[in-house]
Formats: C-alpha cells, sequence, structure tokens
C-alpha cells in the first residue's frame, strides 16, 4: 500500500477538499446558515419541531453535496431536474430516483408527491376543534379576508421579475400555513422549495413579533377593549357533520384543494365522530410526529448552496415578510368593518388571526385584547378565524394551482 | 463528470414571467375568489346552524313541559313523586318508583344496597323503594 497515494486519494474524496474547490465556499455558507437556524429552533423556540430538522438537512445536503459529481451525496438536485424535464428519459421516473437517489431523495419523494403536507394536514385537522367556527360562520370572512398578503405578494413578486409560478409560490406565503406553502411550491416552483418553507415557518414563529405592532397601529384603544359576546353550544352533531360539509363544498369548488381539504377534514371527522379514537390519537400524535422528521429534513435537503445562495432568496424573504404584514391587515381591516356594521360587538383584533398559524396568531389577538381590557377574553372568538385561515388559504393554494398548475 | 446540463436545468425557472396587469387581474381575482368560496360556505354554515338551533330550540321546549307537569305532580303529591316522565340519563336502566320516601333517602338506601351485597351500583337495578310504616 502506498500511504502517500492512500492520504491523497483519502483528501480527494473528503469534503474539506471541496469546500477549496470550484464554489465550495457557498457550502460553507450555507452551514454557517444552518447552524443559525438550529439556533434559532433549539434557542430561540422558532416552530423547533419543523425548523431543527429542516436546518440539519440543510446542514447534511451542504456537507455531502458538492455538485453533481458527489457521488456520496444523500440528496442530488440533478436528479430531481432530470424528474422534471419533460424531454429527460427519466421525466417523473420515481424509480431512476430509488435506484440513484441517497436517503434524502428517497424521503423527498413523500414531499413532490404531496404525501407529506396531506399527512400533516390531517393531523392538523384531527387537532383542531372547529366548534368556534360553527358557532360563528362569520369568522369565514375574517378567515378570507386575510389572505389579502397572498395575492398582493404574488403580485409583488411579479413586479420583482419572479415567474407566475414562482410568484404564486411566494404569495403563498401569506397564508401562514408551512404544509400550505409546502404543497403548492412542490407543484410550480420546485426550484424555491427551499427559502419558502424556511421563510415561512420563521415567519409563522415570529408571528408575536410581526402582529402586535400592525394590530395596535390599525385599531384604537376603544376598538381594542371590545369584550365580545359568549358564543353558542355547538352540538356534537354539527361536529360531525361540519368536516363532510366542508369537504364534498370546498372540492367541489375547487378540486386542486382535495388533497389538502380532504386530508384536513378526514382527520376532524376522526376527531369528532367519537367513534375512531384510536385513529384520532394516532393521527394527532405518532403519525404527525413520524411525518414531521420526514417533511422537516427532506425539505431542507433542498438548500443545496447552488440553489439557495442567490438574490432570489433574499427577495423571498422580504416578499414573505409582506405577504405577512398584509394578510394581517387585510384580517383587521375587515374585522372593523365588522366592528361597525354590528355596532361595535365584533372586537377587530380577531380580525389578525385570519393568517392561518394555529394557534399562535389566536393568542396574539387574546393578549393584545387583554393588554387593552384585563377582562377581555378573545381567545374562543380568535380561534373562528384562525381556524377560517387553514381552509382559507387551502382554497388560495387551490385557485392558484388551477390557475398556475399543468 | 460534471453534467452541466444539468446544473443549468436545476437553476431553471419554472413556469413563464407575467405581465403585471395579468398578475393584478390574477391577484384580485384569487382574492374575490377566496371571499366567495368562504361566503358561500359561510351560507351553508348558517344554514346547518340554523337547522339545529330550531331542533334544539324544540327540544328545550318539549324538556320544559316535562318539567312543568313534574313541578305540577310535586306540588300535588310531595311524598310519593317519581319523575317517570323525565327522560334517563345515558346509561340508566330506568327510574326508580318511590313511594313516601324522599330522593335524598332513596340515595343513601341505594348506596347502602349495594355496599352490602359488593357489588358496584351501575350493575344493580332498582324497581321500587317503599316505606313500611
Amino acid at each position: 500500500m502506498n500511504i502517500i497515494d492512500t492520504l491523497e486519494k483519502l483528501w480527494g474524496d473528503s469534503g474539506f477538499q471541496s469546500f477549496f474547490v470550484d464554489g465550495g465556499w457557498k457550502n460553507l455558507i450555507m452551514i454557517l446558515i444552518s447552524c443559525v437556524l438550529l439556533y434559532l429552533g433549539i434557542r430561540k423556540k422558532f416552530e423547533p419541531l419543523l425548523l431543527v430538522g429542516i436546518a440539519f438537512g440543510c446542514l447534511l445536503v451542504n456537507l455531502s453535496y458538492f455538485g453533481p459529481e458527489s457521488t456520496d451525496a444523500l440528496y442530488h438536485p440533478e436528479l430531481w431536474s432530470e424528474f422534471l424535464d419533460e424531454s429527460s428519459e427519466f421525466h417523473h421516473d420515481y424509480g431512476h430516483i430509488l435506484s440513484n437517489g441517497g436517503l434524502l431523495d428517497i424521503l423527498y419523494i413523500g414531499v413532490k408527491a404531496g404525501v407529506y403536507p396531506s399527512l400533516i394536514f390531517m393531523g392538523v385537522g384531527a387537532m383542531t376543534d372547529f366548534g368556534p367556527l360553527i358557532a360563528n360562520p362569520k369568522s369565514l370572512l375574517l378567515g378570507a379576508a386575510a389572505q389579502m398578503g397572498v395575492f398582493l405578494a404574488f403580485f409583488g413578486a411579479v413586479c420583482l421579475g419572479f415567474t407566475g409560478n414562482q410568484a404564486a409560490s411566494i404569495g403563498i406565503i401569506g397564508g401562514a400555513d408551512g404544509p400550505t406553502a409546502i404543497f403548492l411550491t412542490t407543484r410550480l416552483a420546485p426550484e424555491l422549495l427551499g427559502p419558502i418553507a424556511i421563510a415561512a415557518y420563521s415567519y409563522m414563529a415570529l408571528i408575536p413579533m410581526i402582529q402586535p405592532p400592525l394590530m395596535k397601529l390599525l385599531t384604537t384603544k376603544k376598538e381594542r377593549e371590545v369584550k365580545m359576546e359568549q358564543n353558542r353550544n355547538v352540538t356534537k352533531t354539527e361536529k360531525i357533520i361540519f368536516p363532510i360539509i366542508v369537504a364534498m363544498f370546498v372540492i367541489l369548488l375547487l378540486p386542486s384543494t382535495a388533497p389538502l381539504v380532504g386530508c384536513l377534514m378526514l382527520g376532524n371527522l376522526w376527531r369528532e365522530c367519537g367513534v375512531t379514537e384510536r385513529l384520532s390519537d394516532t393521527v394527532q400524535n405518532a403519525l404527525m410526529n413520524i411525518v414531521t422528521v420526514f417533511l422537516g429534513i427532506s425539505v431542507g435537503a433542498t438548500t443545496a448552496a447552488s440553489s439557495f445562495l442567490n438574490i432570489k432568496t433574499l427577495m423571498i424573504i422580504g416578499l414573505g415578510l409582506t405577504a405577512f404584514a398584509f394578510s394581517t391587515v387585510g384580517g383587521l381591516l375587515v374585522g372593523k368593518i365588522m366592528y361597525v356594521l354590528t355596532g361595535g360587538k365584533v372586537n377587530p383584533l380577531i380580525g389578525s388571526a385570519g393568517v392561518s398559524a394555529v394557534p399562535m396568531a389566536a393568542r396574539v389577538s387574546q393578549m393584545e385584547g387583554q393588554k387593552a381590557n384585563p377582562s377581555n377574553f378573545l381567545l374562543m372568538h380568535a380561534m373562528g378565524p384562525n381556524v377560517a385561515g387553514v381552509i382559507g388559504s387551502a382554497i388560495a393554494a387551490g385557485f392558484l394551482l388551477a390557475v398556475f398548475g399543468k | 463528470m460534471i453534467n452541466f446540463t444539468l446544473l443549468a436545468a436545476q437553476t431553471a425557472d419554472s413556469g413563464t414571467k407575467m405581465e403585471i396587469g395579468d398578475a393584478a387581474l390574477t391577484a384580485v381575482f384569487g382574492y374575490c375568489v377566496v371571499f366567495f368560496g368562504l361566503f358561500l360556505l359561510m351560507i351553508v354554515l348558517f344554514i346547518t346552524g340554523g337547522i339545529f338551533k330550531s331542533k334544539d330550540a324544540k327540544a328545550k321546549a318539549k324538556a320544559e313541559a316535562v318539567l312543568e307537569n313534574v313541578k305540577k305532580e310535586v306540588e300535588a303529591n310531595p311524598l310519593t313523586v317519581t319523575p317517570l316522565a323525565l327522560p334517563c340519563a345515558p346509561g340508566s336502566a330506568g327510574h326508580v318508583k318511590l313511594h313516601g320516601v324522599p330522593d335524598k333517602e332513596a340515595a343513601m338506601i341505594m348506596a347502602i344496597v349495594a355496599d352490602k351485597m359488593q357489588t358496584p351500583l351501575n350493575e344493580l337495578r332498582f324497581i321500587s323503594i317503599k316505606e313500611v310504616k
């Protein structure tokens, strides 16, 4: 054995050597970014369940992928380019991915096929009590209003030179719904999945910082002090019928929403029907946790330095913040209209909960309401628009998919 | 070997550029579609809610009528009344006929019997309790 040759080969194969050749420094930057994301997830508790997985996926891909010649990489962007390329012999060939891909390529199939976001929605459905929405159906209007940011950010993205598909994927960040953003982006602009998922989950975690200044800016103290009447009791039968009605109605209206809305409502039906407690429990806990593991790490894998480090990522982060802010504004404005029309019975603060980040946005409404009037309890009133926002963002995604999807 | 064609495709943009006018129209139309969809859903929920509310109101009225009857019976014969007309609690086997025994004493008697028999109360059925004078 020639020791020098062996050492040279080991050095040539090592990732350390790759940092010094042909854009390898970009991987170093991505490794630093992944460490920052890990810090935000672990120390600052920014959506840790997903952000820690995304950050570690980012770390893994940038430690192992330095270009198409990286045969030992965990994720191979070029395989997915071939998968999407209509002229390639491997167009939509999952077998090619399975036989040539790394671990994260295989896990990413679940993202690409839209399986993970849909299963997450099933868990969300099983964890969500739609009672406040059923008791006060007007909340749906607030959930609709809070999709304003989606369409404004879409328009802004087109103005900044993004394609229609990319702009639609960026806009959906304003829906404040991670699985919906991932679902739409994998279908319309998979090359932007990494930055969009990171922006969506980071801003969702930042809701307690983004929303309160806007809430104070757009409402008067008198409006924030409004105490709302208690909602009526919702019967068990109504809760059972609700997911069936919503699934039928929304899927018939926009068939492209079927995977998300269908799974959301199936999860909710399992929760409410009272005869499938085991399934409801599995979906809420075990399945949700398993899918979160796969989703986080495989979304993180899409942040290979070659596709992540560019000016577009910065634009996406800026547009995402705009989308969140305008979604909050949209909800608040319709909340104010309701305040006027009802003669001061509706507290406009519940409008900001229309962005669908459940239950964080509703908690922010509760906290701001209580700051203005310590005897104010808005949480259950804000949960109505909050869960309406989940349905609203799914409809917005369905619309964008219908317009821009193939 | 590095496949430069694939590397270029990897960062290729999905979709095509849009005119700003088209984008504005799409944005406004999309927002309207979301409002329209959720507005229709709101109407559907109002209708189903209305149906359930009217059912609730009917059930409430029925229960109130039953209570009214029981009240009248109690006033007429305070010691021998059993609220037979009241609906049973879920899981219960039926009502106990009380003959000259107040409710509290009946509950105590049933608890003592269950204790003496070493049998859970929900596995026993009491048909009637009568005070022997």
